[in-house]
């Protein structure tokens, strides 16, 4: 366990984080902020390559992503995201250079070209990683204001979350959220498919394959009586909640459920004002849950 | 297509699969199924993860490439970590739709356009503009489609979650040399 009284991570919010879910970005570091974390912001990061890259050209997908941690080397920290696409990339190529001298060999020429460097040094976290595991339970009790308890949470980590990387948590039954949410004081409801894919690009590429996957996501969700899903991926957060009336239609059945990213319920629980957690930035009710459920 | 060529693309993706960590693996496979058991899009696709690995066997790889099969893989990772071989097969499917790219085999052209209309934005600004990404995919898929997206779109604008112009990472001219050395190593 570390000292976490001045912990600073270098902070990798991702391309999709910059706008359309800037939400998932603006709660984390509120939460960070009353936890005592510094996120320092990468300087002019770029985009990880994610998964639509690495089907083009792979070496050029693995460029991207070391120049992030390149750059995160030169900061001398760790480097923590909040999208599991980006934490998922960025390790991949981390791991890959590692164990293929070759292939670090050409990246590290390339990063020349650009006069950059990266040695290997750096470690890629997921900052649902670093609360529980760095954090720990004491800590982020110690700031719960208003306890979850009213609140019926099922946890939604997303596939990439705990694959390929399943040091963190279970890769079938990923359990760091719910013991997270257990800590704030929610009610978690037993839900099999937190690590189940959310169809992910399939959503837009091919619809009627990414519908049935958040539909079984959706729909067990309300079966087991949950309140609302958690999350702790941006493309699974916008899978889940902006396309609940079509996946209804396809799936012939309910599937309205307010979905909100567990650094959200995290907020909430310690009293941080809705706009701290741009909590208007929804398409499900949340805020209506939140005050009903937990208050004011 | 003949069946040299066939197996010519056997061999073509055999060479970068064994380039791979763990690549080698593959040659273990015991055609247990569990890849495709576990595989969240398997129902969708013409073949599953088993097949594919069967069909490289025969030599029947044009098959799978000329089907609806690898792009509805979404990287979830399920058959990769349950593997009792060890073979990474989501790292071998992203070799496949690598290959359907470059030999332009691609029947189920969705997944691919996406891949490169994500790629070129990502070339261009050194992030990725989902305005931008999205315009490209639907004007070269389907342009009805993206009228279909203007509620999503609205929706997104009046919350202020739209972001209309793309700005550039300002270390993109180094970026840009980079991507060009990696690509002297070859095109993979």
């Amino acid at each position: 366990m570390i000292d976490a009284t001045v912990q600073a991570y270098s902070y990798f919010p991702g391309c999709s984080l910059t706008a359309t879910n800037r939400a998932y970005d603006i709660s984390t570091r509120s939460v960070a902020h009353v936890l005592g974390v510094r996120l320092v912001e990468l300087d002019d990061w770029n985009c990880c390559g994610a998964t639509a890259y690495l089907p083009i050209r792979e070496k050029r997908s693995f460029v991207l992503s070391a120049r992030n941690l390149a750059i995160a080397e030169k900061e001398g920290r760790q480097l923590a995201t909040i999208c599991n696409a980006c934490y998922v990339v960025l390790r991949k190529t981390n791991k890959y250079m590692a164990e293929d001298h070759k292939l670090h060999g050409e990246i590290r020429g390339a990063l020349r070209a650009g006069n950059m460097d990266y040695r290997g040094t750096v470690r890629v976290r997921h900052f649902l990683d670093i609360v529980v595991n760095d954090l720990g339970e004491d800590r982020v009790r110690s700031h719960v204001r208003k306890d979850l308890s009213g609140l019926k949470v099922a946890c939604y980590s997303g596939c990439q979350f705990s694959r390929p990387f399943d040091d963190i948590d279970d890769a079938e039954y990923p359990v760091l959220m719910d013991r997270l949410m257990g800590w704030l004081g929610a009610e978690v409801v037993p839900f099999g498919l937190s690590a189940k894919c959310c169809g992910g690009m399939a959503m837009t590429t091919h619809p009627e394959s990414g519908q049935v996957l958040t539909g079984r996501i959706l729909q067990t969700a309300r079966d087991r009586g949950a309140d609302c899903l958690a999350t702790a991926c941006p493309l699974c957060q916008m899978n889940l909640e902006a396309f609940q009336g079509k996946v209804a239609q396809a799936m012939k059945a309910d599937c309205d459920i307010p979905v909100l990213y567990f650094t959200q319920l995290m907020g909430s629980a310690f009293g941080l004002e809705p706009q701290a957690l741009a909590l208007r930035d929804s398409f499900t009710p949340v805020e209506t849950l939140l005050k009903e459920k937990v208050g004011g | 297509m003949t069946t040299a060529t066939a197996k010519e693309l056997s061999e073509e993706l055999l060479h970068s699969v064994y380039s791979l960590p763990h690549g080698e693996k593959i040659k273990q496979c015991l055609q247990c199924g569990t890849c495709s058991a576990s595989c969240p899009s398997s129902a969708a696709m013409e073949y599953g993860p088993r097949e594919i690995i069967a069909s490289l066997r025969a030599g029947m790889l044009d098959r799978v490439l000329n089907s609806r099969t690898v792009w509805l893989c979404v990287s979830c990772y399920s058959c990769t970590i349950r593997c009792p071989a060890g073979i990474p097969f989501t790292d071998v499917m992203y070799e496949l739709k690598r290959l359907e790219v470059d030999k332009g085999l691609s029947r189920d052209a969705s997944g691919a356009k996406m891949a490169q209309a994500f790629a070129e934005t990502v070339d261009q600004y050194g992030r990725n503009v989902e305005i931008k990404l999205l315009s490209k995919y639907y004007l070269r898929t389907n342009p009805l489609k993206a009228l279909l997206q203007v509620p999503l779109a609205m929706k997104l604008f009046f919350k202020g979650r739209l972001e209309l112009f793309g700005r550039k990472i300002k270390g993109l001219e180094g970026l840009h040399k980079m991507l060009a050395a990696i690509e002297e190593n070859g095109k993979k």
